[in-house]
């Protein structure tokens, strides 16, 4: 009983720390399958997180604070948008541009308000989201097994991590059922052949584009809004390139993006939680090498032993419409 | 909607146009110290002041200048071949565990010698880490950007578990090596000049900076001058076209990475070699990325990579000052003005071409009075 209760523990920070890895997955996966590249994914985090922390201290309200961290993200984006889609640049030198910007922009600004190295003062409980108690969870909770389950896995986390369920269903229904969708993945596989057909690539790619700022807005948010109260410089910590190292991994579809980043938010809690940890026949797992698996786990799939990662053909390209 | 227009004159296009997009990173950045109540012209001239105000201030401009040039070449060397090697970052951390060990380990060697071997060292680790994303990319098709961006992470988890549990000495608190020994380090020019009697402040600027020059000078040869470079600068242009030049783009792949990672191996021996003296966590403190800045501002040519990296130099240098002088404008502020070199003289390389061809147009079309 004492493991059962270990691993929904683990389970649920796992969840908890998946839920950023989603929205921005998510974020990454919108983007690239209409062809525009983001490995600005960090830097816009970041700046959610900032736009969130900076309004929701200001005006003293979580949802102020969530227009604010998604409305700055938004703008970032619609840079890499005008860079990668009307300037046709390097649209990986134009996301790292934005993750220099981002990380540096922050973190002065941050520091030039507040004079506390960037961080932010501690928001009130009022201008932070609750978790959610689902129905009946109390009272079911009694019930074995299920009953923990629901109470302490699937109960008990905060408004933005529900959303970041709720949008994967979303996402595949707008990707394969809609006209928006199908138009978008073509856009992302064959630009000309949608051209052709009298629809504008440039608004379908700065639709994605958009979209991605609001997801990966919401990532930046749910670092301070829900989870830690305040924000710090780099505190988005890699989870950016864990995303893109998902997407990677989730081969560009939006499930396998949920199963892998759930996965990714697992290992990270059990690297947290295994911190000298002594375990039988194998001895102390270094917690290096728990979090360093993300990264080694993507690295063998694009070598192609475990499967093919195929991007979207016209990822990364610029379309020029006059050729 | 874009008439063709005549090309622009050969100035322009070397000189004028990054100019004005470097101007234009610098011009911003100057509103975001106003943004945040400053005077921008008097923190230019804090900055230049602490930079190259004095010897001591020019000792430490150097010496973050020649860790820019290795790590501006080891980028430029693989746009040449148009990759985008954006793990300087961990091939200089790792290099730098290469040079640790033969320091500490080949004590045998006599004299210098030793040094040397820690260079090579520095070198083979740099090229070694960079040769699994070369090679990934040539035969497996493994987009290079991806994997590096793996590989930096990779390399700080690497790092961080031999440093804590494997390299540290037991009597030690911090996550370093023991200090190498006076014949493990690469020399200091206070040192040399004393015995000429020239007095030169104490400062990390080391002789690693020759040897920075030197690998611009060899970057040169080899990308316009050799066979070697003409394949790399083949394939960067038009992979396909290589191959029906007999060119291999998966062996060119492969050995501009080595090249890239070994030039990353630099940073290690101006750092670890010669300031340091020892391996510490996260030593490259992003300069790896500011590789990246300095390859776009250079235009990916050693020259201009020198003098680019002198910029940055003066940048991180008078930036501490700055940052001491006036708290709000932190160290933070660099890296936005990085950043920012990188989105105008990267992404927004073309932003301003049109414009200048306009006005140009019309300067010569106008009839002359």
């Amino acid at each position: 009983m004492d493991l059962f209760n270990a691993f929904i523990v683990v389970f649920a920070s796992g969840i908890r720390l998946g839920t950023p890895l989603i929205l921005a997955c998510l974020a990454g996966l919108w983007s690239e399958r209409s062809g525009v590249v983001d490995i600005g994914l960090e830097g816009k985090i970041l700046v959610g997180a900032f736009g969130s922390a900076a309004v929701a201290t200001f005006t003293g309200s979580v949802w102020l604070g969530l227009l604010g961290g998604v409305a700055a993200t938004i703008a970032v984006s619609l840079i890499h948008g005008y860079a990668s889609i009307d300037q046709r640049a390097n649209q990986i030198v134009s996301g790292t541009a934005i993750n220099m910007v981002a990380d540096g922009m922050t973190a002065l600004i941050g520091n030039a308000i507040w004079s506390q190295g960037g961080r932010t003062p501690e928001l009130p409980a009022y201008a932070q989201f609750q978790t959610i108690e689902l129905p009946f969870a109390r009272a079911f909770g009694a019930v074995p097994i299920v009953g923990p389950i629901y109470e302490r896995l699937i109960s008990g986390h905060d408004l933005i991590t529900y959303v970041a369920f709720l949008l994967v269903p979303l996402t595949y229904w707008a990707l394969y059922s809609t006209r928006f969708g199908l138009r978008l993945r073509a856009v992302g596989e064959n630009p000309a052949a949608v051209d052709t057909a009298g629809i504008s690539v440039r608004a379908l790619r700065y639709g994605a584009v958009m979209i991605c700022g609001v997801l990966v807005g919401l990532a930046g948010v749910y670092l301070v809004l829900s989870q830690e109260a305040y924000f710090q410089p780099h505190m988005s910590a890699g989870r950016g390139f864990i995303a893109l190292a998902a997407l990677v991994f989730a081969k560009w579809r939006p499930w396998p993006a949920l199963a892998t980043c759930l996965l990714f938010g697992f290992l990270d809690a059990v690297a947290i939680r295994m911190q000298g940890v002594e375990l039988p026949v194998i001895g102390a797992v270094p917690v290096q090498a728990i979090e360093a698996l993300p990264y080694i786990l993507t690295v063998v799939l694009l070598a192609g032993f475990i499967g093919k990662a195929i991007p979207p053909k016209a990822s990364g390209i610029p379309y020029v419409k006059e050729r | 909607m874009s008439s063709p227009l005549r090309p622009l004159p050969i100035w322009a296009d070397v000189a004028l146009i990054p100019l004005i997009n470097v101007a234009a990173a610098f011009v911003i950045s100057g509103f975001v110290v106003l943004a945040i109540g400053e005077n921008p012209l008097e923190a230019v001239q804090i900055l230049i002041t602490g930079a190259l105000g004095d010897l001591e201030g020019i000792g430490f401009t150097l010496y973050y200048a020649t860790s820019f040039i290795f790590t501006g070449l080891a980028v430029a060397i693989c746009f040449h071949a148009g990759l985008f090697n954006i793990g300087v970052e961990g091939q200089a951390y790792v290099a730098g565990l290469g040079a640790a060990l033969a320091a500490l380990h080949l004590g045998f060697l006599p004299g210098y010698s030793l040094v040397i071997v820690a260079i090579i060292g520095a070198a083979l680790f740099g090229a070694a880490f960079a040769f699994i994303p070369g090679y990934l990319q040539a035969k497996r098709d493994s987009h290079i950007v991806i994997t590096t961006i793996m590989f930096n992470y990779i390399a700080s988890a690497l790092m961080g578990y031999l440093l804590v549990n494997v390299l540290r000495e037991p009597s030690q608190m911090n996550p370093e090596t023991p200090t190498f020994s006076i014949y493990g380090q690469v020399p200091q020019f206070h040192d040399l000049l004393a015995p000429l009697g020239i007095h030169w402040p104490v400062t990390p600027f080391n002789l690693s900076f020759l040897l920075a020059l030197a690998a611009a000078f060899a970057v040169w040869v080899v990308i316009w001058r050799t066979r070697l470079g003409y394949e790399i600068r083949t394939v960067g242009a038009n992979a396909t076209a290589a191959v029906y030049g007999g060119i291999s783009p998966a062996r060119v792949t492969i050995v501009t990475t080595l090249l890239s990672g070994a030039l990353a191996g630099g940073m290690a021996v101006n750092v670890i070699l010669g300031e340091e003296h020892r391996l510490i966590l996260e030593y490259t403190a992003g300069f790896g990325f500011v590789g990246i800045a300095v390859a776009l501002m250079g235009r990916a040519h050693p020259v201009g990579i020198i003098l680019a990296a002198i910029l940055f130099g003066i940048l991180y240098q008078g930036g501490a000052e700055l940052a001491f002088e006036k708290p709000k404008i932190s160290r933070d502020m660099i890296v936005v003005i990085q950043g920012l070199v990188v989105l105008f003289a990267g992404a927004l390389e073309h932003m301003f071409r049109r414009p200048v061809a306009v006005l140009l147009a019309r300067r010569t079309t106008s009839p002359p009075i």
